[in-house]
């Protein structure tokens, strides 16, 4: 259902504050949610000043930084660093995007840094992604055929059709795009949201594919894809450069083909 | 406590293999209405502006009597198709959205009888 207001236990209150060290002449507040699901608390907000001399560029390293020198109770995902992984997807300064390649230099001002929008969170920045991967796994991402692979290679591909997988096989679902879009909030129960559309585009393009038809049979739903209303927050937010919005337009547009 | 795993809860009821035919008469009778609206803009400053008698003798012409019909089908129809997708967006509770679509598919109907007996009416009363 949509919800326009926070429930009463997710209001956000004032948390405490982290001066940075004195002599510092180059500093920058970060301001982090944090909730801890120990204690009965209302979700804060702590306030880091961090010394930007001794920091690292990425919004990562000013979140390691907390952990490592200031607060080590502060949680968070990340792993790869280099935005291959998609552990680290955040929402920074009202945005989602992966902190592992987001220059604090990219903003100004204060800092703010929040989970994912409108998922459970688990943790202070950490999300609970189980609906997510069920629905990534519920579009069966891994090739589908009935002819046996050829015995001496390979199943091959044209040097077109495989560009056909460009701008699709990048995303490292991090869930910024479906966590930025409202449809996916109001619906994430039943609606699989621009990430997993994307990547079951990603199988319908495959020209090794030969399970198209059953996969558009199963995208064919009033809510799993025709919840999409081209809001395009989807392809604004990829950190990766991706187009989600396109995907399903496309997607669409086989739906209609074989009417 | 729900013991159902993350996949048995996506996966629901399965498709509801439908869809695209309400998807696709939303963008066609909106395409419709960019013609049919700059003939709307006509009609409306001639019903504010020309005498009753002037109005009816204009909206015999069958180019007109056309237009017109096509209009209303083609807005409320439009309506109708978008506000039922703005309540399954928003109302989550199954029968409260049940209930809420039917409502304004049968308002929606009742308004294209009414605006098509008003305009048969003109027509033929005058």
């Amino acid at each position: 259902m949509a919800e326009f207001t926070l429930p009463k236990n997710s209001k956000l209150i004032a948390g405490k504050t982290y001066k940075a060290p004195i002599g510092t002449s180059n500093s920058r507040q970060f301001e982090v949610y944090r909730w801890d699901p120990d204690n009965s608390e209302n979700p804060r907000i702590d306030s880091y000043e961090l010394d930007m001399d001794d920091c690292g560029p990425m919004v990562l390293d000013a979140i390691l930084k907390i952990k490592n020198d200031i607060d080590s109770t502060l949680t968070f995902r990340r792993s790869c660093r280099e935005g291959v992984c998609g552990s680290c997807a955040m929402m920074v300064n009202g945005k989602n995007t992966l902190a592992c390649t987001k220059a604090i230099d990219s903003y100004s001002g204060t800092i703010k840094v929040f989970p994912l929008p409108h998922m459970q969170v688990v943790k202070d920045l950490v999300a609970d992604m189980s609906n997510f991967y069920a629905q990534y796994a519920s579009i069966q991402p891994w090739i589908v055929t009935q002819t046996p692979a050829p015995a001496d290679r390979e199943r091959l591909q044209s040097k077109a059709d495989r560009e056909k997988l460009d701008g699709l096989y990048e995303c490292v679902l991090c869930a910024c795009c479906s966590t930025s879009c409202p449809s996916y909030w109001w619906n994430s129960e039943r609606y699989l949201g621009p990430a997993v559309l994307l990547q079951a585009y990603r199988w319908l393009v495959d020209s090794r594919d030969e399970n198209t038809g059953a996969r558009l049979d199963e995208l064919e739903d009033p809510f799993k894809l025709y919840r999409c209303h081209t809001i395009m927050n989807c392809t604004d937010t990829c950190p990766k450069g991706l187009n989600p919005a396109k995907a399903i337009a496309e997607t669409k547009k086989l739906l209609m083909q074989r009417k | 406590m729900d013991y159902r795993s993350p996949l048995a809860k996506v996966r629901g009821l399965g498709s509801a293999k439908t869809g695209t035919s309400h998807w696709w008469m939303q963008r066609v009778s909106a395409v419709a209405l960019i013609p049919l609206s700059y003939w709307l803009m006509t009609f409306l400053t001639l019903s504010f502006h020309a005498p009753y008698q002037a109005m009816v003798a204009w909206l015999i012409a069958p180019v007109n009597t056309v237009c017109i019909i096509a209009w209303i089908l083609a807005a409320f129809y439009h309506a109708a198709l978008g506000l039922q997708v703005v309540i399954e967006d928003y109302v989550a509770a199954e029968g409260i959205k049940i209930i809420a679509v039917w409502t304004v598919n049968i308002s929606f109907f009742m308004l294209v009888l009414a605006a098509l007996v008003s305009v048969f009416r003109i027509l033929m009363i005058g």
